[in-house]
């Protein structure tokens, strides 16, 4: 389990499923899960496309990430969900549009979508650590003021914080977050990750910061359990991660209500 | 006509069939979907079609019928959403999250056991993009009986769940359940978009469940007026795409066509775009 071809995918994961709890922990707080599944899918598009153009697919897959999360950060507000559901199936239809005329082949775009993480090259680990740090600089930097518009949009509106231009930096951090995660997770399960255990952490614990630690422990835990059990039973790591992220928010939501029942 | 539409195109049976289960699916969709985009559910209606692909593929890798997968996945998928929690928003949006998470994470080992069973290939994306180009004859008798169902349904509860949509709290002081009401719709809601899913893939659905209600309640305020121009929306987007990803075989020389669904999605999300405009233009004049 721990020989050498394991050991890409135990380093980019551990460093995916650490961004992953961060960006989630806010982006349960924020109640932008839709983004949080958007982003990634209109990412698989790029790459798609990227491949259809002829240059390298993480190009494609930043283009349209960012895209997608300027777009949906622009439309915060009343009715952003609708705006984030034809943002989505805009860039899947142009993923369909891509593939077909490119005619990729199959096993390529399922790797786009479920993720190859026991295919992880020696060669994306540096750029992936590169931009994992930036994304967690940002997401310090922006803590405060992230939580603050969250918990009271309209105190924060009133104290000066622009929720547009917050809005926009958040999606922004979400959108290279998940351009980096899709290759390795796919598109279908950075979405696991960073909903699930986030959201476990928020029921689990009160305080914002210990939320967040806790968040990225259970991501970390999620993914390492996954990748094992992917190793030993030979079946799709997305099925583990995405099963096993629901697991962790039900264990979570029942140890609550015996909690709160017993109280 | 000729230079508008390629040759052979009504007399090709697949386009024929495409074309009806398009239009059907597209009105009850339309219907369906004003209540989606009134109460803010539009992420639980895309993921619904997710959940309910998945259900799909799990009774197609165990063996049982697509049509039964679907159809549990979807109301199990929906069902559990609701029993997650709903009483906010933001919990509403965790809790589409997990189910949806969970449901990809199923969709990932169903596809994976499918390729080891079978030396098909293209299912995945077939199941993920549709093409109305694939739906067979007695496919089509199915979709119509079960629209027919859920227009009934929808015409029952349409007048309590509009009050309940609109304000919640007077509603429930008038005596109307509307923790009833909403697992009701949905249930409703799962099996429409569970069903045009398996039909016309979870991309084509999300766009027609959300796509012509939001841009046919930018446009006007009285609500049978709104429901008339979002199917007709909906319709005019399905029968445009259609000839558009027809004639597209012509416009190059790798003759490879344009997929259905892209052609369709394109353009209602033009519709969205341009209602959006317009309604933007018409308030500011008003306002100015």
């Amino acid at each position: 389990m721990f020989s050498s071809f394991m050991t890409n995918a135990w380093i980019v994961g551990t460093v995916v499923a650490l961004l992953a709890g961060a960006t989630g922990f806010f982006v349960v707080m924020r109640g932008s899960s839709f983004a949080a599944h958007a982003i990634p899918n209109g990412a698989f598009a790029g790459a798609a496309g990227a491949t259809l153009v002829g240059v390298t697919p993480l190009a494609g897959l930043v283009t349209f990430a960012v895209v997608a999360g300027i777009g949906i950060g622009a439309s915060r507000g009343r009715r952003s969900d609708v705006a984030t559901a034809m943002a989505l199936v805009m860039m899947l239809a142009l993923g369909a549009a891509f593939l077909s005329l490119s005619a990729a082949y199959e096993p390529q775009v399922d790797a786009l979508l479920f993720g190859e993480i026991l295919g992880v090259g020696t060669s994306s680990i540096t750029p992936v650590v590169i931009l994992s740090l930036g994304c967690a600089l940002a997401l310090a930097v922006m803590y405060r003021p992230l939580l603050f518009s969250a918990a009271a949009p309209d105190l924060a509106a009133a104290r000066g914080l622009n929720p547009t231009v917050l809005e926009m930096g958040f999606m922004l951090t979400l959108a290279i977050g998940s351009a980096l995660t899709v290759p390795v997770v796919g598109a279908l399960l950075t979405f696991s990750l960073t909903v699930g255990p986030p959201a476990a952490a928020r029921l689990l614990v009160r305080r914002p910061f210990q939320a967040l630690v806790l968040s990225m422990v259970l991501a970390v835990g999620t993914l390492w359990v996954s990748v094992a059990a992917s190793y030993q039973t030979n079946l799709p790591v997305g099925f583990f991660v995405g099963v096993l992220s629901a697991v962790v928010y039900v264990v979570a939501r029942v140890a609550t209500l015996l909690h709160r029942s017993r109280a | 006509m000729h230079w508008l539409v390629e040759p052979g195109l009504w007399s090709n049976a697949a386009v024929r069939t495409g074309v009806g289960v398009g239009a059907v699916v597209a009105i009850v969709s339309a219907m369906v979907g004003l209540f989606t985009v009134i109460r803010g559910q539009s992420f639980a209606g895309h993921a619904l079609a997710d959940v309910a692909l998945s259900g799909g593929a799990g009774s197609n890798a165990l063996g049982f019928s697509p049509l039964a997968g679907f159809v549990v996945g979807a109301l199990v998928g929906a069902g559990a959403m609701e029993a997650v929690g709903v009483e906010r928003v933001r919990q509403r949006d965790v809790a589409t999250g997990v189910v949806l998470g969970a449901a990809t994470g199923l969709s990932a080992l169903f596809l994976y056991l499918i390729t080891l069973n079978s030396s098909s290939t293209g299912s995945t994306q077939l199941i993920l993009f549709g093409s109305l180009f694939s739906v067979s004859a007695p496919t089509f008798l199915v979709v119509l009986a079960l629209s027919v169902l859920v227009c009934l349904a929808l015409a029952v509860i349409g007048r309590p769940l509009l009050f309940a949509s609109l304000s919640s709290d007077a509603a429930a002081a008038r005596g109307v359940s509307v923790t009833r009401l909403a697992l009701c719709y949905t249930l409703l809601m799962a099996v429409t978009v569970g069903l045009s899913a398996i039909v016309i893939g979870a991309v084509l659905s999300t766009a027609l469940l959300i796509g012509p209600p939001a841009a046919a309640l930018r446009l006007g305020r009285r609500m049978s007026m709104t429901l008339v121009v979002a199917a007709t929306f909906g319709v005019a987007a399905v029968l445009v795409g259609v000839v558009v990803s027809y004639d597209s075989y012509y416009w190059w020389p790798s003759h490879r066509a344009l997929p259905v669904s892209f052609c369709v999605v394109a353009l209602v999300v033009a519709e969205f775009v341009v209602a959006s405009l317009v309604r933007r233009l018409t308030t500011r004049k008003s306002s100015a």
